[in-house]
């Protein structure tokens, strides 16, 4: 009886009708819209003003506009009837406004770096996608020089100082990786350290010291170069010693080999000739350059950012100082007048014979500018984090680094990618800045576009910067609802 | 205790050094500041040797040779036989001046979209959101362009131009207004003015005590209506009307009297004023909201009036939160006019560039933007941060 009596009964409380007259549209409506009087007029107000401008809108852009022609023809009347926007403009110029005057023979080579930048960053934004670690790591290591190769041709003559850097930075994460081992030999391990930085020093010497110039007749490398690449590879060696120690004899350290493969694999990629044509970077433009100082900009600018908040809220008054004036500078000057001073003055800057192109340029004063503004986010993050986080992780006997790297950074970046990504945005927002200094970023081809006599109309303009508009529209939406929806996502522990 | 004695002598002494954490920074410090130290006289070495292979004499005197150019619009006296140095003055006045006038109309507008996307009508909401969603996600840059080149400069010619209210026109010479000149007796009606806003003050304070005092309250819209408005109207009448309008009018290629507001001028100031209100209202949402919703609850459990509530309780506690980003985004928009370059607006960047250009003193004209910049960014945050403490001392 119990039972069949349960399942007649409600499980929960019945939620109690709205009085009549509350529910349906026509309430909605009054609630809505004609809740006071003034509601009334501003909703009659309002409402008429904006059927009227949506009419307008799509008269212009829809019901005059003109969608094909080969000329400015086109878009002009010959009755003195109005004409609409004139999407033929848009239409003739797409590709000079996504690649800029890239060969049309190669723009094969842009779609692939945008293919490939579009698998590597979907699955890495995608939270349920797996292969975080080496979606990452490819985005990263990888991608950079591809595009670069890619986009460039290739082919680079590498200075052997490169090279020999490329090895010293291996020779690091070897002895890094190896560190990381269970039961790495200490003393072995101390070597590779000691090693490495000898051959940095080398390496220094090797440029400062003019005379140390000797050249061997085999190898034509200068003699401390050499020093120090031997010096690298030997840390590179102690390292992999210093790890299979701690392990089993038939163990092999694949992790801390992977530095080295890494650089001569980069070596390789950068010098190999390709047999692609080479595009000289005055040929980029478009949509495509955009997003190669918006992308280099983020890249550079948040390692550097992550440096300056530490260093700002370090207990170095010399390092702390030096950061300040540093972040407060570059955020106090319109990101124009640093365009101009890369412009202007990087070529003052360096010696004589070394020339950096424009957009190197560019990208060196974008990259100062935004890693000002990722400082400072990056220092909110930091100042959120409590205090018993640091004291914890020193009391367990991390080092001032591994106390960053494994127990601040992670829950810093958590709480700031929304300021990152609002960072970006902005960045992306103003490489459309670098159009002034001569550069034709997506805003410049228009630009360009419509001064062009074969197009000049009255509506051309309008035409062109609304088309612009609605891509610049289309990213930075996009990824300021990405922000929100990471925002939610992260927002776990947190929450009192 | 015994390791710890025995790492303190001899060999280890060294490494001892590096493992004293005060040693260890003062350490790091020199040597960074060492290298930074080579890494500028580098710099200034480089500098040096380039500047003198391109026979460029360093220094400030080219600022005071003669410019050679000329100035769309010029606030104070400028003629093409004026120094560099009166150039660069032009240009930071304007920068000023596009500055202000775009703070106000900003903060206006800002303000306004910001309530109206709290607004409770649905329509007011909508069209507050999709304002600032649009504006807050295009360059600043491609809004100039578009006020300019899409709006501006295709207006009709001067003969043709459009009619506005108070015989104003419209044309792609910009906007000509009428033109309103006092003569010097109108100076009567300006102290009627200032006193009239004198008098308004001490009778608020008179009201407030007699308000605390007794616990009544007095509506004072009429008497200062009179006092601010009836009294230098008054003084204005009896002075005879001391003042000139000057209606622009049609000539047969042009507009002539009145004053002139260049199409650059304008489309900087719309544009500015536009993107940056969009951030200002996302701040004034922001600054609303963040004040608990417990605060209007308790001020209507008291008997406030809506209109009381949002004065006396929402308000001055939003306001602590509005006003430190507020304080960024005019900086903002003083440093975004420094866009006007692209439009031709004669601001600082503007005329710098051109001298820039003529002189090859790049080095120069540089610093002398980095300094401007930064002095105007010190300047407003200083009056912001007086202005934040002023309504913080208000709040308790």
């Amino acid at each position: 009886m119990e039972k069949q009596f349960q399942a007649h009964i409600a499980r929960d409380e019945k939620r109690p009708m709205p009085p009549p007259g509350e529910q349906g549209l026509l309430a909605a409506l009054r609630k809505n819209l004609f809740a006071t009087w003034f509601d009334s007029l501003l909703t009659v107000v309002l409402g008429l003003g904006s059927v009227w401008v949506a009419w307008k809108l799509i008269q212009w852009g829809l019901v005059t506009a003109v969608f094909t022609g080969e000329d400015r023809q086109a878009c002009l009347t010959t009755d003195g009837g109005p004409v609409g926007a004139c999407w033929a403009f848009v239409n003739a110029k797409i590709g000079q406004f996504i690649y800029g005057r890239y060969p049309l023979a190669e723009r094969w080579r842009v779609d692939l770096t945008l293919l490939l930048l579009a698998t590597l960053a979907l699955p890495l934004a995608i939270p349920r996608a797996p292969f975080k670690r080496l979606n990452a790591s490819l985005l990263i290591g990888v991608f950079p020089f591809v595009a670069l190769v890619l986009l460039t041709g290739g082919n680079f003559d590498m200075n052997v100082g490169w090279i020999v850097l490329l090895f010293i930075a291996a020779a690091f994460a070897s002895a890094t990786l190896a560190a990381g081992t269970a039961g790495a030999l200490s003393g072995r391990l101390k070597g590779a350290y000691r090693l490495a930085l000898a051959a940095l020093v080398l390496l220094l010497a090797s440029i400062i010291l003019p005379g140390s110039d000797i050249r061997l007749p085999i190898f034509e490398l200068p003699l401390l170069s050499l020093a120090a690449l031997l010096a690298a590879l030997a840390s590179i060696g102690l390292s992999v010693v210093a790890a299979r120690g701690g392990l089993k004899r038939s163990f092999m350290p694949f992790r801390v080999f992977m530095p080295s493969v890494f650089a001569v694999a980069l070596v390789a990629l950068l010098t190999s000739d390709f047999h692609l044509m080479p595009v000289s970077t005055n040929l980029w433009g478009g949509l495509m350059l955009t997003l190669v100082v918006a992308l280099t900009g983020i890249a550079a600018s948040l390692p550097l950012g992550i440096l300056l908040a530490l260093g700002r809220r370090s207990h170095m008054p010399a390092v702390r100082l030096l950061c300040v004036i540093f972040i407060e500078f570059w955020r106090g000057v319109p990101l124009i007048t640093v365009l101009f001073m890369s412009t202007f003055m990087i070529p003052l800057f360096l010696p004589v014979g070394i020339t950096f192109n424009q957009l190197l340029r560019a990208l060196i004063g974008v990259a100062l500018f935004s890693a000002a503004y990722m400082a400072e986010v990056m220092r909110g993050g930091l100042q959120a984090i409590p205090k018993g986080q640091y004291e914890g992780a020193m009391a367990v006997g991390l080092s001032y680094w591994q106390m960053m790297r494994l127990v601040i950074m992670p829950q810093a970046i958590k709480l700031v990618i929304p300021g990152i990504v609002n960072t970006f945005i902005g960045l992306f927002k103003d490489t459309s800045l670098v159009y002034i200094i001569g550069l034709a970023d997506l805003l410049g081809t228009v630009r360009r576009g419509f001064s062009d006599p074969n197009w000049i109309t009255p509506t051309t303009a309008a035409t062109g910067l609304l088309f612009a508009a609605f891509v610049y529209w289309l990213f930075c939406f996009g990824m300021s609802r990405y922000s929100i929806f990471m925002e939610r996502r992260l927002d776990t522990g947190h929450r009192r | 205790m015994t390791v710890d004695t025995e790492s303190r002598t001899g060999p280890r002494e060294r490494i001892a050094l590096l493992r004293d954490p005060r040693m260890r920074g003062l350490i790091i410090q020199i040597v960074m500041i060492v290298a930074i130290l080579a890494f500028a006289d580098w710099l200034v070495n480089n500098t040096v040797q380039n500047l003198s292979r391109a026979n460029i004499a360093s220094g400030f005197g080219f600022l005071s040779s003669r410019a050679g150019f000329d100035i769309g619009q010029v606030p104070i006296d400028y003629t093409a036989n004026s120094t560099y140095g009166r150039a660069l003055l032009v240009g930071i006045t304007n920068t000023v001046i596009v500055s202000l006038s775009g703070i106000v109309l900003a903060t206006i507008v800002g303000f306004i979209i910001g309530i109206g996307r709290l607004s409770h009508n649905y329509l007011v909401r909508g069209l507050s959101s999709i304002y600032v969603e649009t504006f807050r996600n295009i360059p600043p840059l491609l809004v100039i362009l578009f006020w300019y080149f899409g709006v501006l400069t295709v207006l009709p010619l001067p003969r043709n131009a459009v009619g506005l209210p108070f015989g104003s026109y419209l044309s792609n010479r910009g906007l000509q207004t009428p033109s309103i000149n006092f003569e010097p007796a109108a100076l009567f009606t300006l102290i009627a003015f200032v006193a009239g806003v004198a008098g308004a003050i001490v009778l608020g304070r008179a009201n407030r005590q007699q308000h605390m005092k007794t616990g009544q309250q007095r509506s004072l819209i009429l008497p200062n209506l009179a006092l601010i408005l009836g009294v230098p109207l008054a003084v204005f009448a009896l002075t005879g009307f001391p003042v000139a309008v000057e209606f622009p009018t049609a000539t047969r290629f042009n507009l002539v009297g009145g004053w002139n507001v260049l199409p650059e001028f304008l489309a900087l100031f719309l544009a500015l004023s536009f993107y940056t209100a969009a951030f200002i209202a996302e701040i004034v949402r922001g600054g609303i909201l963040a004040v608990s919703w417990g605060q209007t609850e308790a001020a209507y459990a008291l008997g406030l009036r809506r209109a009381q509530t949002l004065r006396f309780v929402i308000i001055p506690q939003a306001f602590r939160v509005i006003i430190p980003p507020l304080t960024s985004q005019y900086l903002n928009l003083t440093k975004n006019s420094s866009l006007g370059l692209a439009v031709g607006y004669p601001e600082l960047v503007a005329v710098g560039s051109t001298v820039l250009n003529q002189t090859g003193q790049s080095v120069e004209v540089v610093a002398i933007w980095m300094v401007v910049y930064l002095g105007l960014s010190f300047v407003t945050s200083a009056l912001m941060s007086w202005f934040n403490a002023r309504m913080m001392l208000l709040e308790r």
